[in-house]
């Protein structure tokens, strides 16, 4: 495990993670968390579970550990776009609407609980 | 009157498991975790198999109150609070 912000094999940090996805994203209409703290979190744990697997499989889901079988959880998951558009945020809370993030200007408010959407068959017993 | 010990199911890489394990902390919330991500080979499939009797989404953080007890999915403060001491 790394210390906060420290960079990974692949040389990323957080930041850099965050300058290259972010204007990639807003352009499909994904924002980052205005909370700073559950984004930069977030995508530290991206480079963990990147170093782990291979692949940055979301955070917050029990990765099957192969590409072929995380393939829906892989950051952005499959789920990201339903979540949003239901719950304001995905299902780890590192993208959430447009919206959210005006609101949360104005006052902080902290983001949403998300069910998860997975299938409980795609987790390998 | 003892106060149950919580039972968190988690991944060390999920910022809800981590919230959780925070607020159980700075509330003085009796617990114990497993980070199931950590766990390999044989103790992985009976943690698991644990996991889904309780929440057969198989979601983290899942947090079971002992004795039969109810089963908190998700960062969820106001379901927690119940069990500060």
């Amino acid at each position: 495990m790394n210390r906060q912000g420290e960079s990974h094999a692949s040389g990323m940090t957080p930041h850099s993670l965050r300058n290259t996805l972010q204007p990639l994203q807003e352009a499909k209409g994904y924002y980052f968390n205005r909370d700073d703290s559950m984004t930069m979190e977030l995508l530290e744990q991206l480079l963990v579970t990147k170093a782990r697997y291979g692949y940055m499989a979301c955070p917050c889901r029990l990765a099957n550990g192969t590409y072929e079988a995380d393939k829906d959880i892989i950051c952005p998951c499959s789920y990201r776009e339903q979540d949003v558009n239901e719950f304001e945020a995905c299902f780890c809370g590192l993208y959430v609407s447009k919206e959210w993030n005006e609101r949360w200007d104005q006052e902080q408010q902290s983001t949403p609980v998300v069910p998860d959407r997975r299938d409980p068959g795609n987790i390998l017993l | 009157m003892a106060h149950p010990v919580l039972k968190l199911y988690a991944l060390s890489t999920c910022i809800h498991c981590r919230h959780t394990k925070e607020y159980l902390n700075s509330h003085h919330i009796p617990y114990e975790f497993i980070d199931v991500d950590l766990q390999e080979g044989e103790a992985r499939d009976r943690v698991l198999a644990e996991v889904k009797g309780y929440n057969p989404n198989m979601s983290f953080p899942t947090i079971v109150v002992p004795d039969g007890g109810s089963v908190i999915i998700g960062f969820q403060e106001q379901k927690l609070a119940k069990y500060i001491p």
